[in-house]
């Protein structure tokens, strides 16, 4: 049975706009200009328990509002929520004990103590007993790599300490359910390779659900067998990474280094030619012709190296989102 | 490169051991922590709270004013009853300082609410908890304060009977949570509008005037009087100023509006709590 059953979900804004300039304001005082905006809309998914899904879309996609309203910051304006069987909204503490939220650019560690005092209220508030929440810190704290940090003031530690420390403050009471909101924002490389390990080694452990926005597509890629892509507020896939790939690259990149140089000409026949210089060529084929055009590759040209790849997953997606075009197909 | 653990029992010596009724002893649990973290938190800023302290001079400045007024004669105060006043006065209004409103407004504002508003803990406990922290940062300043007031108007020291000063503490207390429930309530009202502070800076002027920290009611016109003994303001510095002074006090009718205002301040800050949320969520969280 899922844990997160999302039905129908809009949620919009009435926002209010003015013009620059003196004449703006004077507008804006005697006549307020509001404007709706829907930040998300009819939004259907699932997720079964256990799963590690990512979340996509362009800035201002509705990512954020979405993780509000699963969390019960936020209440929908429209359509239905159940997370872990309960409704967001009514933020019951059953609920908010059974999940957590954590926001890349917002903190809940006290900004002047060491962490680990914000930890001893997080265990107080949850209720764990002394034993237990010494148990679990410690085995956050391991797989964390955290050690002595958790003594220094919060203020004192790197950006990559710190966003340990708040996930060790999110998830001490071991939420069922994870909505991370760009939790490697900001992280230089081999923090953020850190914090992947660290979520791909809690969801083996606990068994946790967790559905994770962000901008960094190393870390969809390595957590998140299924990515759910939204854009203007709907959604426009739901699936596997490779099934998006082919959905929106129908066409893969053949990587040719040849035995001598040949004019791109040569190689009209067997696909649209990307680029030709000298004794590298790269072509697009078509992904039902491929085997085919592979095989006519190699018997008809002096071909040393050979290489198929789908384009980065970052390009297609960045195309997707600058040419607008979600429509279904 | 990994760093060195924390030892377990290292972490179970920070984080205490409890013992007694599961739902006592999680309240108490939570009672604490918060205020040990708040506590350590306040100490960091012990100088600023130092200024903060001696900021509530101003009972001790009006008294430096009334000592020569032929007022206070008149109205049978003596310079000694007047100057033992407003060092209570001073005490009591160090102990029910209340900023809930600046630091809500900025917790808002800095959009630090929403990691809070997900722990199954209303955030008025956070607040209280910083605030009763900061008072016990200021007690040691407060105690060096009277020593040099004693010292330097030496015929005003005075030590109050047990009974009185027990019933200034519990009425200096309930003032500060009358005070707390009051300004938590217009800090509600951050959930509808920013700059909710601006309200608590129009509410200052009735409680200068009215809660006896410009000068003892006694000295009010009778209409004044009764009519500023059933605001919550006096409730807040006048009553338990008077009972640990020693001055004339209806204690009762005291600690009767003090129960009757906190009976309606409790149920509205719950009304405005709960409609603040629904607003805070409706509104984008």
């Amino acid at each position: 049975m899922a844990i997160v059953h999302v039905q129908g979900l809009s949620r919009s804004f009435r926002v209010s706009e003015k013009d620059p300039g003196l004449a703006g304001t004077l507008r804006h005082f005697l006549r307020r200009k509001v404007r709706t905006v829907e930040a998300v809309r009819d939004l259907d998914f699932t997720i079964e328990p256990g799963e590690m899904v990512g979340f996509l879309g362009p800035n201002g996609a509705g990512k954020t509002t979405t993780l509000k309203m699963l969390s019960g910051l936020l209440h929908p304006s429209g359509g239905r929520v159940e997370v872990a069987g309960h409704v967001p909204a009514h933020r019951q503490a059953a609920f908010l004990r059974r999940i957590t939220l954590v926001m890349g650019q917002k903190q809940q560690l006290i900004w002047d103590l060491p962490p680990l005092d914000s930890l001893r209220v997080n265990a107080a508030v949850y209720g764990l007993d002394d034993l237990e929440a010494a148990r679990r810190i410690a085995e956050l704290a391991e797989m964390l790599e955290l050690g002595e940090e958790l003594h220094r003031p919060v203020r004192k530690l790197s950006l990559g300490q710190r966003m340990k420390a708040e996930l060790m403050a999110a998830l001490l009471h071991r939420p069922e359910v994870l909505f991370l909101d760009e939790p490697t924002l900001g992280l230089d490389v081999n923090a953020q390779a850190a914090m992947r390990r660290f979520l791909a080694d809690y969801n083996r452990r606990h068994g946790a659900t967790v559905l994770l926005t962000s901008h960094y597509m190393a870390d969809i890629t390595a957590l998140c067998p299924r990515v759910l892509l939204i854009h203007a507020g709907s959604l426009f896939h739901d699936g596997s990474l490779e099934q998006l790939t082919q959905r929106l690259a129908p066409r893969r990149e053949v990587r040719l280094e040849l035995a001598d140089p040949m004019p791109g000409s040569a190689f009209s026949g067997y696909g649209e030619v990307e680029s030709c210089s000298g004794r590298d060529v790269r072509l697009l084929v078509d992904r039902d012709r491929l085997t085919t055009v592979v095989g006519r590759l190699l018997a008809d040209l002096p071909v040393l190296d050979l290489e198929v790849r789908d384009p980065p997953i970052e390009d297609i997606i960045g195309r997707l989102f600058r040419q607008g075009n979600t429509d279904q197909p | 490169m990994s760093q060195p653990l924390p030892s377990q029992p290292r972490l179970q010596r920070r984080f205490g051991r409890h013992r007694g009724f599961p739902a006592i002893a999680s309240a108490l649990r939570i009672a604490r922590a918060l205020f040990v973290s708040q506590y350590a938190l306040m100490l960091e800023f012990r100088a600023e709270i130092l200024l903060w302290a001696l900021s509530g001079l101003m009972p001790l400045l009006m008294f430096s004013l009334w000592s020569g007024a032929p007022a206070g004669a008149a109205a049978g105060i003596s310079p000694q009853a007047f100057a033992r006043y407003f060092l209570a006065a001073f005490v009591v209004r160090q102990f029910t300082v209340v900023w809930v409103v600046y630091a809500f407004e900025e917790d808002n504002l800095l959009g630090r609410l929403s990691p809070l508003l997900l722990q199954p803990l209303p955030l008025v406990w956070r607040y209280a908890a910083a605030h009763l922290a900061e008072q016990a940062t200021r007690l040691p300043f407060v105690v060096g304060m009277v020593a040099l007031f004693f010292w330097a108007v030496p015929e005003a020291a005075w030590i109050p009977s047990p009974t009185r000063l027990l019933l200034a503490l519990l009425a200096a207390h309930l003032g500060f949570w009358l005070n707390f429930l009051l300004q938590h309530a217009i800090t509600m009202l951050c959930f509808w509008s920013e700059r909710a502070s601006a309200l608590e800076r129009f509410l200052f002027m009735p409680y200068l005037f009215l809660s006896g920290l410009l000068a003892p009611l006694d000295l009010y016109p009778e209409a004044v009087r009764r009519f500023a003994l059933l605001t919550p303001f006096p409730s807040m510095l006048y009553l338990p100023a008077q009972l640990a002074s020693g001055g004339p006090i209806d204690a009762v009718a005291g600690f009767r509006t003090v129960a009757v205002w906190l009976a309606l301040l409790i149920p509205l800050n719950l009304v405005l709590w709960r409609a603040g949320v629904r607003r805070y969520a409706a509104m984008g969280g």
